[in-house]
């Protein structure tokens, strides 16, 4: 067990190492999601109605933190697929390594990647006006839920960069996934201004649950049961996709 | 089919004294419809070179991931080390080092970046892999280059820091699939000596390659492989006789009489003196001096020459020798595929 840990931190050491090298990767987590705030708030703030909040950042960025903790797996999947295509999964797969470190050590540094681009769009929105209106374990209970909800959802990335024949297959079909399912859900609007169908869907989304539980944590808003839905659906998530992704790793790899 | 039947022998003798590196017999695996592998035997004595030489999408390098476990197979039998390929595959990894034919390293690690991992991979802590990584640096070149992300490396020097990877765990069996495939001259050969150093310390390599020169230089024995199997295995030498040697083509001048320069050619060849149009071909005894030799006796013999090749047989040769037709190109994406 142990072999796996200290494995797990070698593959997820590499990585990091690796990212700075990599300055296009390092722009989408930083001038990006700041870029989005900026555009929200200043483009369509004014003209979204937000009952029950102090202004549109107070509504936004809950929303817009959990959308980019959401994308931030697409590292994983753009790099399996390029280890996967460049036989380095071949290297590691002809070591004497742990089977799944490869993936853990992917997903584990999404974790890292994820917390530096939540602290940009916090300061970010901190200056724009946001502010916190609960206690710090609250505040540090919605941090610990954005991280493990980002790192269940790393694995649904690691099984598309594992299933995609490249880096743009991977890409377009994450966006197409992806984007859906955080624009049709509370992040950016208030899901009562949408259409039936629409509202209907974002009510049972679990983007939606997932933002509500933050803007319940973060914000003290009506929580429902938003915040045991939202480390249900992590779990689910996770539960699903890990097992998927490692079936897939051991399959895809070996069948090539 | 002599030669083949030598290697059956071997086969047995090596399998029943337990001395063999590597031994595979009835080798199957498939791909949907596509045989890869279609009952291949192999065999390496410890501390020697087998060469798989074969065209492109001929199964080679299924057949080098089937032995280092990254493929199971459909059938038949993979021992390395002594280790089933399949029900030891944990086990094995720890004895063989990989070197693909697409450099698997991690482009945006420094060369020495790239060494650790794989050492701490392997087990061993982070000051014994920078030791080690030290050392293979210096061995393959690499000192100057170690803090620059591999990206920036050269196609030779890559392929040396996909070897030394290969090496970090000082393997007993070392396998290379299509080590040169792709480098320069100069590069080739640097690697070739390298190959043949690590030989010299012991290490058992099975090596594939479409080069006939190359499986010539560096392996003890060849198995030529073609659509999944294996169509001959020997000793470069045994591979040669059935290839027939080195070729000497001579184009008479116009009017020149054929008869007189095969009478005139005869002693330099075991083998029947063929004319066609003008053009006289044998197979020479010996490569050195043959061309001056040639030209000699023509020239005491009055004959004019208007060209004159010397030519080593090829890969080409080879198969139309065993096959009687000319290698094939196969499709890239068959072998990547594969």
């Amino acid at each position: 067990m142990s072999r796996v840990l200290s494995d797990t931190l070698v593959v997820a050491e590499r990585n990091l190492i690796r990212l700075p090298r990599a300055p296009d990767l390092l722009l989408a987590f930083t001038v990006q999601p700041i870029m989005f705030v900026l555009l929200f708030v200043y483009v369509f703030g004014g003209a979204i109605a937000t009952p029950g909040f102090d202004n549109y950042a107070d509504f936004l960025i809950p929303g817009i933190i959990v959308q980019n903790i959401a994308f931030g797996g697409f590292v994983t999947a753009l790099g399996l697929n390029e280890d996967l295509k460049k036989g380095l999964i071949d290297r590691f797969r002809s070591l004497p390594m742990a089977r799944s470190a490869v993936l853990a050590g992917r997903t584990l540094a999404d974790v890292v990647t994820n917390f530096l681009s939540m602290m940009v769009l916090l300061t970010t929105g901190l200056i724009i006006g946001f502010s916190f209106d609960s206690t710090v374990g609250e505040i540090l209970l919605g941090v610990v839920l954005l991280l493990l909800f980002g790192y269940a959802f790393s694995w649904f990335f690691a099984l598309l960069g594992l299933l995609v024949s490249s880096p743009e297959a991977a890409n377009s079909v994450g966006f197409i996934v992806v984007f859906p399912l955080t624009f049709i859900s509370s992040a950016f609007v208030p899901v009562e201004s949408m259409p039936g169908a629409l509202q209907w869907f974002a009510e049972i989304n679990p983007f939606t649950i997932m933002v509500d539980a933050i803007r319940a944590l973060w914000l003290s808003a009506p929580a429902g049961n938003s915040i045991w839905g939202a480390f249900a659906w992590t779990a689910a998530i996770f539960a699903i996709f890990a097992p998927l992704a490692v079936h897939r790793y051991r399959t895809a790899a070996g069948g090539r | 089919m002599t030669v083949q039947e030598s290697a059956t022998t071997g086969l047995r003798a090596g399998a029943g004294s337990g001395e063999a590196a590597i031994s595979v017999s009835g080798l199957v695996k498939s791909f949907g419809e596509v045989r890869a592998l279609d009952g291949v035997d192999l065999e390496a004595p410890t501390g020697t070179v087998l060469g798989l030489l074969g065209p492109n999408g001929a199964g080679k390098t299924t057949a080098v991931r089937v032995m280092t476990t990254l493929l199971s197979p459909d059938a038949g039998e993979v021992r390395v080390a002594g280790l089933d390929a399949v029900r030891d595959a944990a086990a094995l990894r720890e004895r063989i080092g990989l070197a693909g034919q697409y450099a698997a390293v991690d482009e945006n690690l420094t060369g020495e970046e790239n060494l650790v991992m794989v050492g701490r991979l392997y087990g061993s802590s982070r000051g014994k892999s920078k030791q080690r990584a030290a050392e293979l640096l210096d061995r393959f070149q690499l000192v100057d280059a170690a803090k620059r992300p591999a990206k920036t490396y050269s196609g030779g020097m890559r392929r040396r820091l996909d070897l030394a990877a290969a090496l970090v765990a000082r393997p007993p069996i070392l396998f290379l699939d299509e080590p040169t495939t792709g480098l320069d001259p100069r590069s080739r050969l640097a690697l070739w000596e390298t190959i043949e150093g690590l030989v010299a310390d012991g290490t058992t390599v099975l090596l594939t390659t479409q080069y006939l020169d190359e499986a010539d230089r560096l392996a003890d024995r060849i198995a030529v492989i073609d659509h999944g199997k294996v169509i001959a295995d020997g000793t470069s030498d045994e591979l040669k006789s059935r290839v027939g040697g080195e070729r000497l083509e001579v184009q008479l001048d116009e009017g020149a009489s054929e008869a007189a320069a095969r009478e005139a050619l005869a002693d330099m060849s075991d083998e029947p003196v063929a004319c066609e149009d003008g053009m006289v071909k044998l197979t020479v005894r010996r490569h050195e001096g043959a061309i001056v030799e040639a030209v000699r006796r023509l020239d005491a013999a009055g004959i004019g020459v208007d060209d004159l090749v010397l030519r080593r047989p090829t890969l080409d040769d080879v198969f139309l020798a065993l096959t009687g037709r000319v290698a094939e190109e196969h499709d890239e994406s068959e072998e990547e595929a594969a």
